[in-house]
């Protein structure tokens, strides 16, 4: 008895085996990770190792690309079966530019209002803004086509843009109010005291300190306003359709089979571009995500 | 100039374009839900331009009436749109609850995976936004592949399921192409709300003996209700109004066509009856919502005012 004391305090304590309960949660822990990274990457795997197969072999469903070839790419841009993909990127872009300059041109203004200003009829104004955002964009697209037909306008940009504009905007100002609530009073505050006018302070003080937010919420409004397909399918012409329209209505040589590997293909070079923005800004986006989405 | 009065400066750009873009619409398509879709009349053969509809455009989708070759009130034929209001109706309740429904539960799995401590997490947080990230577009091409007969899905389960022909299997890979594609918003929604939770709370309750599942029930549940009432919410007005999956995915199998496709399908052939549909169609997304704001809404807030009371 007593030696054994004797060697108890001599020795460090020896390390404590990790105990089983710890060891199996840890277990489950990255069991559980497994699965949500293979929920996230799994299809989207799927569809890059589609892209690069030979469409005689679309169907061998292999884990990895067999008999890999870059013919796809090559036949996403082929324009002689009415595709007409290169030109509907450019399009995409066109429209998502636009509609996300004009949403975050007015959105900061009433962003910045709803955030930083008390005024009558500010809950109402929110209200509005928020609803705006729940409504269904299908009972629009009636009135929508309508009125586009008489102006002449189907087939044109803006018939796209418009529309677009205001479905990205409460989103928009949602998300900016909810960082211009976090940034500080207090250099506000001075700006005023020494002299700055509230639009001055707004320009010079806010603006700045905001410029991480407005980025963050140009990369939502772009995602979300490239994503469009209901109205775009309704309202757009073969010279003016986005890359959703032409990835949904992709067809190739023969009417009955379709040319999965190049749509695949086209699917992927829509994808990569918003994949790595998603990656590099990952943080941003999910802060951003989230203000609009609980805070409001 | 006041601050009231610049503040109205500051949001009037915007209240203007959701004006223009929102107001407008609707109140044309009230108008135009209350008339005659030009067209042959079918009594006497003579083209004609419209005119007072009464509520027939609303009795044509409620009560699936068409008119005859004799101008008489009957059922609608099988095939034409009108025919199909009550299934579409029900697909498009069916998809909503079932995708809601598995959308909360394995998000809520996932933010509790995405809220542990362990290597690699910021890997996962990024990986769980690439299905956000694909164009809807896109991810409707992506699982139709996977779902060919051919494809992979019926390769891993050795089945042999025509998934996007047949009703049930075209339903069900509507509702899992959605699932993948909506769940780790629902899960990064929900973390947000985990995240709030102190954790001083958690260290109480084990202190005081409360087993894993204790905690998980009577401290994080009810602390994240008013989260993910809020995500609930979002996602249910974003699945009333499904479209691109099912349009791309099944196209034009009845089984899978929800109330926004038969909006769409309907536009061409008759603007205003369309409107009629699509009135209907917002006033079943408004009393949904309405419902959720006022029995579950009502009870976040409760909820939230109940815990400031406790603390």
């Amino acid at each position: 008895m007593s030696t054994n004391v004797i060697e108890q305090t001599a020795n460090p304590p020896a390390p404590q085996p990790v105990p089983w309960s710890k060891r199996l949660a840890s277990g489950r822990v990255y069991l559980g990770a497994l699965i949500v990274l293979v929920w996230g990457l799994g299809p989207f795997y799927w569809m890059v190792v589609t892209a690069l197969r030979d469409p005689a072999y679309t169907f061998d469903n292999t884990p990895w690309p067999t008999h890999v070839t870059f013919e796809n790419f090559r036949n996403a841009f082929d324009t002689s079966r009415g595709n007409n993909f290169g030109r509907a990127l450019g399009n995409s872009v066109i429209i998502g530019t636009a509609t996300t300059v004009v949403a975050l041109l007015i959105g900061i203004m009433a962003a910045y209002a709803l955030a930083r200003l008390t005024f009558k009829g500010k809950y109402l104004v929110s209200g509005l803004i928020l609803s705006a955002s729940m409504f269904p964009v299908v009972v629009l697209v009636t009135p929508l086509f309508q009125l586009f037909t008489d102006l002449g306008w189907i087939g044109h940009y803006q018939a796209m843009i418009i529309p677009n504009i205001s479905f990205v905007l409460p989103m928009t100002v949602y998300i900016l109010a909810s960082f211009f609530a976090e940034l500080p009073w207090e250099l506000e505050e001075a700006a005023r005291i020494d002299g700055a006018s509230r639009f001055q302070a707004f320009r010079l003080i806010m603006l700045p300190l905001a410029a991480p937010a407005v980025f963050t919420t140009a990369i939502l409004a772009f995602i979300a306003a490239v994503n469009e397909y209901l109205l775009a399918r309704l309202l757009s012409s073969d010279k003016t359709e986005p890359v959703t329209v032409a990835v949904a209505r992709f067809s190739g040589n023969n009417p009955l089979v379709q040319p999965y590997t190049a749509i695949m293909a086209a699917g992927t070079i829509v994808t990569i571009p918003l994949v790595i923005m998603v990656l590099l800004f990952q943080r941003r986006i999910i802060s951003g995500l989230t203000a609009g989405g609980v805070k409001s | 100039m006041g601050v009231s009065a610049r503040a109205w400066v500051f949001v009037t750009p915007v209240l203007l374009a959701l004006a223009v873009v929102i107001g407008y619409p609707v109140v044309r398509a009230l108008i135009m839900s209350f008339q005659k879709d030009s067209g042959l009349d079918k009594a006497t053969g003579m083209f004609v331009e419209g005119g007072g509809a009464g509520f027939s455009n609303y009795t044509h989708w409620l009560l699936e009436q068409c008119t005859n070759s004799l101008g008489e009130t009957v059922d609608c034929p099988t095939g034409n749109l009108g025919s199909q209001f009550w299934t579409a109706i029900g697909v498009t309740l069916l998809f909503t609850v079932v995708t809601v429904a598995l959308e909360a539960t394995i998000g809520l799995g996932m933010a509790v995976i995405m809220g542990k401590t362990f290597k690699g997490r910021a890997l996962l947080r990024a990986a769980v936004l690439i299905p956000w990230a694909i164009p809807t577009a896109v991810t409707a091409r992506l699982w139709e592949f996977m779902f060919q007969y051919d494809g992979v899905v019926n390769r891993l389960f050795g089945t042999h399921i025509l998934w996007t022909a047949d009703p049930w299997p075209a339903r069900f890979a509507v509702i899992a192409a959605d699932v993948w594609k909506t769940t780790p918003f629902m899960a990064l929604l929900i973390l947000a709300g985990l995240q709030v939770i102190p954790e001083d709370v958690y260290e109480a309750a084990r202190v005081d003996g409360a087993s894993a599942w204790q905690r998980f029930w009577n401290i994080t549940m009810p602390l994240l209700k008013p989260a993910l009432l809020v995500a609930v919410l979002f996602r249910t007005m974003d699945a009333l109004r499904m479209y691109d999956l099912p349009a791309i995915m099944t196209q034009s199998n009845p089984a899978t066509r929800t109330i926004s496709m038969l909006v769409v399908d309907q536009v061409r052939q008759g603007p205003n009856s369309a409107s009629a549909l699509s009135v209907i169609t917002f006033l079943l997304i408004f009393t949904v919502a309405f419902f959720l704001v006022k029995v579950l809404g009502a009870n976040a807030v409760r909820t939230q005012e109940e815990q400031r009371e406790a603390h």
